[in-house]
This record gives C-alpha cells, structure tokens and sequence, in this order.
C-alpha cells in the first residue's frame, strides 16, 4: 500500500519532460515535490498562470499572487500571467498535456465524479470540468476504497459526474490502472507493495483487464 | 487636428467608490464582480455597492468571498438575490442562505463562465464547448457532436455594470493588472454596460507604454484611485529558509 506520498511520487513519474501541467488541490498538488531535477515542467494555475513556483519564503507573501487553491506562491524566470479567459482557453484548447486531480468515483468507462455529493452543501466544480473535458491526458489519484470500504472504482458513478469518459488513467494507494486510448479498457499494470491481484479483486467493482506479466514493484 | 495629452479624457475619473457608482444602481440589477478568491477584487466598489442599500442583485463572480469580505458583506447583508459563480466553498453564510433557500445559485464551469463573460464582451450570442459534456451542466442545454465529441451550447454573459480592480490605471481608462489579481478582471471590463473600474495607482494618460496596456480604455467608462486595500490573503503558505 502506498502512503500520500509515496501516491504523489507513483503520479509524478507520469510527467514528461517539456510538459505543461494542471495539478489539483489535495495529494496531487504533492506531485510537485516529485519533479525530477533534468525535467523541464510547467505548472499551470487555472486562475491565470504558468509556472507556478514553490511556497514563498516567509515574508516575501504576495495576496497577489495565489494558486488555484488560494495559496501564496512564487514566480519562476520563466513565469507568465494570464486571464481567467485566456487560462481557460490554454485549458479547453487542449494545450495542457496533463492534468492530475483527486475523485471521489471512477467508472470503468472513464467517468469521473469529484464536485458534489447530493444532499451535502455543493461548493461548485470550479474549473475541474473544463480541465477533464480540455486536457490530453487525465490522471486521478485517490483512495482504491472510501472510508466505510466500499469500492470508489466501479461499474458506473453514482454521484453526479465531472466529466463523462474522461480519465486515462487511475492511481491509488493499492494499484495503477491504464488503458491506451478512451475507446479501451483499463488495464491493472501496477500493484503498491504488498498488495495482490486477489485484494484488489475484492475492493474493486469496476471491470478491468489484467497486464500480464504484471509489474511488481 | 491630434488631440494632445492636455486635452486628454478627465470624464472618467470619480473622487471615490460612491460617487462613482452614482446613478448606475438600482434594485435588481445584474452586477459583474472581479477577482478570485479575495486576490484582485475590488474592495472600495464592493463597499460603496453594500453602503448604498440596493437589493436583489444578480452578482456575477467566480467566487462569493468569505464572511464579512468581499462578497461575503453583500451576502450579509441580504442584498444578492442570485449568483452565477463557479465556485463558493468558503463562505458559511453562502450556506447558509443557500440551504434555506433564500439565496439562488448558478454554478457554471469556471472556464465556461470565463468564455461566457468573454462571448458576451465580445458580441458573441453563444458558442458550443465539450465543457460539461454528459454532466448536470448540459441538462436543458442544446448540444451538438462533432466528430464523435458532443459539445453543448453556452450563452454569452452580460451585466449592467461590471466592478473590477486592476494595479495601475490612467485617467483613459487604460488598465494594468499585477499577477494572478488579473484572473476575471479584463473579461468583465468588456461585458457590462458601465465598467467602474479601482486601481491602487491613478496617473496621468500617457504614463504607460501602449505596449503594456491589458485593459483598453474603451471599456472603462469610470474609475477611481482606491485607498486603504488590505488585500487579505486566504491561505497563507510559506517555506522555510534553508
């Protein structure tokens, strides 16, 4: 099993170098602490700017400068600023290559379910809609199982969608599901250690093909 | 003849945030609001607006500010009736409200109520984005598929005045915003029929290079030197020194 993590450094090895990349709030916004130091990664913030730097150092906070998330951040030598309009349209327009975010339900078709929960105050889907329908590649990170043990990963979503067919690819802390296009399958191609195909089996109600032979790791 | 600085626009220039919304309010109305989260929102307009007592507005934002700034003092004080936003997490009174049903809202993709805003600055009637495809969002909604892809369709976005904050401002209108304060801003300058706009910094037109203009002043019709910006910041994270 994999802690946060250890979640963070599995998603970040799905970065290229030369990518642009839209992270999430939540475990996903760890993955920039996996960045390998010979890649060139741009991180976009939705609300209007690419290359997004680290937390400043304390008392060099700037109110006008935030991410997504609403945090106080820096700039990096080769950081530009934009509108909401112009952010959006870098995002819908596909010029992203990656967008990791968290979920609450996948489907194994590829729908993703992450901004509301009937009956609960609903917050908004803020930008995530637009990143899932606009961005080449989608990976989602979350928990394999929800807090009373029940399978996130399954044959349809039940919560209202983010997206319908969206994602390409699925980490949890048990294991990594794949599939090559959003015509296809997913496939398990990893395993977290210590954990078997049997355990996922039983936390799992999606279907999903199995590699063989599979990654150990 | 080439009018010269001399004769330069003074029209647009108001002493304060009330003076300036003078006129442009009344019940009802639909109100564009600039910012993300608390960065780039214009305090001293978003205070004018609460003091001057109008209600049910329609606000226009991505976000509601949180309890007691920003938004959240509009919100306080019962004087929005709806609001089209993306994204309200952190205000409890905006629950509040909400869950006894005294307040509306319209929850739209934040990229799709950034194109809104922008297709209706710019003449455009609607356009068909992928955005939402297959989600709530569609429901009643017409939709198109192109090439296997089913896009639906999203109307422009108007208001009656826009409100936003940008850095620095000269006395034509002509706007620059500073970092990630840009955010909604330069959208909703274009798509309200009277833009007031606050800057921390009033000069004189001329004191900017052309090139460095991101809001023309076309579509600033008022504006004013805002004072006393606290600027709040919502989360607060910093790294340490090594």
């Amino acid at each position: 099993m994999w802690s946060r993590e250890q979640l963070a450094a599995r998603a970040a090895k799905e970065l290229q170098d030369g990518f642009y990349v839209n992270l999430g709030i939540g475990i996903p916004t760890l993955v920039a602490n996996y960045i390998e130091h010979d890649q060139h990664i741009v991180l976009q913030s939705e609300n209007g700017m690419l290359g997004m730097g680290p937390f400043p150092y304390a008392g060099e906070e700037d109110a006008d400068l935030i991410n997504a998330g609403k945090q106080t951040i820096s700039t990096l030598p080769y950081s530009s600023f934009f509108s909401s309009a112009d952010s959006f349209a870098m995002i819908r327009g596909g010029h992203i290559d990656l967008s990791i975010l968290g979920a609450m339900e996948v489907a194994e078709n590829g729908d993703l379910a992450n901004w509301m929960v009937p009956g609960k105050m609903i917050k908004g889907m803020g930008g995530a809609m637009d990143l899932v329908a606009g961005v080449k590649r989608v990976v989602v990170v979350m928990e394999h199982v929800a807090k009373d043990g029940s399978a996130k990963f399954k044959p349809k979503c039940l919560l209202p969608l983010t997206g319908a067919n969206v994602v390409d690819m699925l980490i949890t802390d048990l294991a990594v599901f794949s599939r090559p296009d959003r015509n296809s399958k997913f496939e398990l191609i990893e395993l977290a250690p210590g954990v078997t195909v049997e355990e996922i089996n039983a936390k799992t109600t999606a279907a999903f093909t199995l590699k063989a032979p599979m990654a150990s790791i | 003849m080439i009018p010269s600085v001399a004769i330069s626009n003074q029209r647009k220039v108001f002493p304060d945030a009330t003076s300036a919304l003078q006129g442009l309010l009344s019940d009802g109305i639909t109100v564009m609001s600039g910012g993300f989260g608390l960065c780039g929102i214009p305090e001293n307009l978003l205070l004018a607006l609460r003091d001057s007592s109008v209600k049910n507005l329609t606000i226009i934002s991505n976000n509601a500010g949180i309890d007691d700034v920003g938004l959240g003092m509009l919100l306080k004080t019962r004087q929005v009736k709806k609001m089209i936003s993306s994204y309200v997490g952190e205000n409890k009174e905006f629950e509040r409200q909400y869950l006894a049903g005294e307040l509306q809202i319209e929850f739209n993709p934040q990229g799709t109520l950034a194109e809104r805003i922008r297709a209706g600055g710019a003449g455009i009637y609607g356009f068909y984005t992928r955005t939402g495809a297959g989600t709530s969002v569609a429901e009643g909604k017409e939709s198109r598929i192109v090439n296997g892809q089913t896009y639906i369709l999203e109307m422009g976005l108007t208001a009656d005045v826009a409100i936003v904050k940008a850095w620095r401002g000269d006395t034509e209108g002509n706007l620059i915003y500073r970092k990630t304060a840009r955010n909604f801003n330069p959208v909703m300058a274009t798509a309200a029929r009277v833009t007031v706009a606050e800057v921390e910094e009033l000069v004189p037109a001329g004191s900017f290079d052309p090139d460095h203009i991101h809001t023309p002043g076309i579509y600033v019709q008022r504006l004013i030197q805002g004072t006393h910006y606290t600027k709040q910041i919502e989360q607060r994270t910093v790294r340490p020194r090594s």
